[in-house]
């Protein structure tokens, strides 16, 4: 069973000048959780607005529950959550008269699915009379969260929800998902973070406003070419520069406390070669080992 | 219905809950009423004027004592010479210059005619005309009495009655405009803001994809001003009542019913802006530039049976022009419903117009 079916969907703005969405096709599962991983103006944030009705494809045809986007898009609009990228209440409105008013919009109360939201919404109890523009940024995301599910809706679209947020509501909020995953809420989300791509049962790669891989995150991880090592030295600033020109090194990027880096050609020799040049050329505490590539090793391979 | 209440209630929080709303929504109207009917009149009160005298007898001495006993002049310095005179008006704020050739009354009384000079700072034409016109009939006065002594033949004399406002009161000429103005310019201003505010903010994304219906969300985000400006207007009828001693001749509640129409006219003119526009400065911008048309084509401040004739068919697109009409009619002349059924038919054709074309141009997506 699938929930939302894209077949080659094209959006282009500025009269076609911009393409922001290039014939992209995927079909979520029914209660998977589903990531959207991809830079800014990968072209995320469109794919959203089209499955939730709010804009038109340039071609290509979409459908969430079996409803086709534009032809029956009041249908769509009854039964999905969406919570878009920028935090979009009414920030004059208190905790609890937001999620009453969309509630009503939904035609709903919010005791009715108070279950549904319960676990999140406790976090929030003690806030309820504050004003939503007051809140802060985890709170407002969890709030949004709240609006979005309060009418238990089938698919739930989360456009970028942990964007801005700090780590702790972070882990928060993807355990939350977690929990609604065992609501069967199919639930389709986007990030630019890469970490949390791992949190997804399966994920799509997105860039330029094309898809590279769909797969489980661990498939992806599976399918890359080659082996990854993390190398690290005192100066990494000179390292990093070396690397790049030593012939032998097929890629390398800096992540964070290491370089990582992959060979031509791997084989003892060449991880020695390496070594005993670096030695050569002056480096001090040099330290390589073998790793298992991250979600975005895989993301830069791809791009290249 | 419940959605409905429910759109209600929230629109009655943002209003209550920005200050600066709430402060425009009643200081404007407060304002304006107390400008209006104070400081702006285009009552002529002290003018500054000089004499001239050069007969220095009886009978100047008399028109002179009447001038200065009237209101509308204050007699700022005699002249002994009349070249004193441009500079006077040159030099100060003088706008009327009288001169009494020599044997002023010796003429009259002998030859049966005299001759005195108005000279008058035309610069601003009304003014001047309106002080001539002043200054002429105090002196007929004056020559009025003078014939009471010796009979004369023929004698006609006009009975003047100003109707409806006998004591030619600037404020029964403005408050109706002021009203007609204020209700109108509020209304826009804050509907139009309202929708294009949702687009901005994002909270229209979120409720397009509601199985929401665009028609309640408009209306209701109408009512909470119409509620208020109901209240606005009672404020501004206490007001002129109490401090301007305007009348209410017609019935009270017939005024505010067509108030309430020209209320929901402007809302819906305010909406219609608020959903063709995609910020809320351009919302603004294109409902300031409302203010001038609505000033000049009200009919108030200028008649517009002066203007050249495709203006005042422009004139008829104005809705506060009707509403203008109607105001005066109940309350100045206490004329009831069936005098105004045609302005408040007109009135009612416009709303219709712009609710269903707000309506219509209300976007189910974004862009």
């Amino acid at each position: 069973m699938t929930d939302v079916v894209l077949n080659n969907i094209v959006k282009t703005y500025n009269k076609g000048e911009v393409k922001a969405v290039n014939d992209v096709s995927f079909e979520v599962n029914k209660g998977e959780l589903f990531g959207l991983i991809g830079a800014d103006g990968a072209g995320k944030t469109s794919i959203f607005r089209i499955l939730t009705t709010l804009l038109l494809p340039d071609s290509g045809t979409a459908c969430v529950n079996g409803f086709d986007v534009v032809k029956d898009y009041k249908a769509i609009r009854k039964n999905v959550g969406y919570m878009p990228g920028k935090f979009s209440l009414y920030q004059d409105l208190s905790v609890e008269e937001n999620l009453n008013f969309f509630a009503t919009v939904f035609n709903t109360t919010i005791a009715e699915n108070y279950d549904l939201v319960r676990d999140i919404y406790v976090q929030l109890e003690p806030f309820k009379n504050r004003r939503a523009g007051k809140l802060s940024g985890g709170m407002k995301q969890k709030l949004a969260l709240c609006c979005a599910l309060i009418h238990r809706p089938t698919v739930l679209f989360l456009d970028e929800p942990t964007t801005g947020v700090d780590v702790v509501s972070r882990k928060e909020f993807w355990e939350m998902l977690k929990g609604l995953k065992q609501q069967s809420i199919t639930i389709l989300v986007s990030t630019p973070y890469m970490d949390e791509a791992t949190l997804c049962e399966r994920i799509a790669l997105i860039q330029n406003g094309s898809i590279m891989s769909i797969e489980t995150p661990d498939n992806i991880i599976k399918q890359f070419p080659d082996t990854l090592f993390a190398v690290r030295a005192n100066d990494m600033g000179r390292l990093l520069n070396d690397l790049r020109n030593n012939n032998q090194i097929k890629s390398c990027f800096s992540f964070g406390d290491f370089h990582h880096i992959t060979f031509q050609n791997n084989n003892e020799h060449s991880r020695n070669e390496l070594i005993q040049s670096l030695q050569e050329s002056n480096f001090q505490d040099i330290e390589m080992k073998h790793i298992t590539p991250s979600i975005e090793d895989c993301f830069i391979n791809l791009m290249n | 219905m419940k959605q409905f209440l429910s759109f209600v209630r929230k629109e009655f929080y943002h209003v209550f809950r920005d200050s600066k709303t709430l402060l425009m929504l009643f200081g404007l109207p407060i304002v304006q009423i107390v400008l209006f009917g104070f400081a702006l009149t285009n009552e002529i009160k002290n003018s500054k004027i000089v004499i001239c005298d050069y007969a220095k007898d009886e009978a100047t001495q008399q028109i002179i004592s009447k001038i200065e006993a009237s209101r509308s002049f204050e007699i700022q310095k005699t002249l002994i010479s009349h070249k004193q005179i441009e500079e006077a008006f040159k030099e100060g704020d003088i706008k009327l210059a009288i001169i009494f050739p020599a044997n002023f009354n010796n003429d009259l009384l002998h030859l049966h005619k005299a001759q005195v000079q108005i000279i008058a700072d035309a610069s601003d034409p009304n003014t001047a005309n309106t002080l001539t016109n002043y200054a002429t009939n105090i002196i007929m006065d004056y020559q009025q009495e003078l014939m009471k002594n010796n009979a004369m033949s023929f004698h006609i004399v006009p009975e003047l009655r100003m109707l409806y406002n006998p004591e030619l009161k600037g404020a029964t000429n403005f408050v109706p405009g002021v009203m007609a103005l204020v209700l109108m310019l509020v209304c826009v201003m804050m509907t139009a803001v309202s929708v294009v505010k949702e687009k901005e903010s994002g909270t229209m994304e979120v409720l397009l994809v509601s199985p929401f219906n665009p028609f309640l969300v408009i209306i209701s985000k109408a009512i909470p001003y119409l509620f208020l400006s109901l209240i606005n207007l009672t404020v501004i009828l206490v007001l002129s009542v109490t401090l301007l001693d305007m009348p209410v001749n017609g019935s009270v509640l017939l005024l505010f019913g067509e108030s309430a129409l020209l209320i929901i006219t402007a809302l819906s003119l305010g909406l219609l802006i608020s959903n063709v526009t995609q910020s809320q400065q351009s919302a603004m911008f294109i409902s300031m530039m409302g203010i001038l048309p609505t000033m000049l084509f009200t009919g108030f401040m200028f008649p517009l049976e002066n203007m050249p004739y495709p203006l005042q068919i422009i004139a008829n697109a104005v809705p506060s022009k009707w509403y203008y009409i109607i105001v005066k009619s109940i309350m100045i002349k206490g004329l009831g419903f069936s005098a105004i059924w045609k302005e408040t038919l007109i009135l009612f054709g416009m709303t219709c117009f712009l609710l269903i074309v707000s309506i219509r141009k209300f976007k189910t997506r974004l862009v």
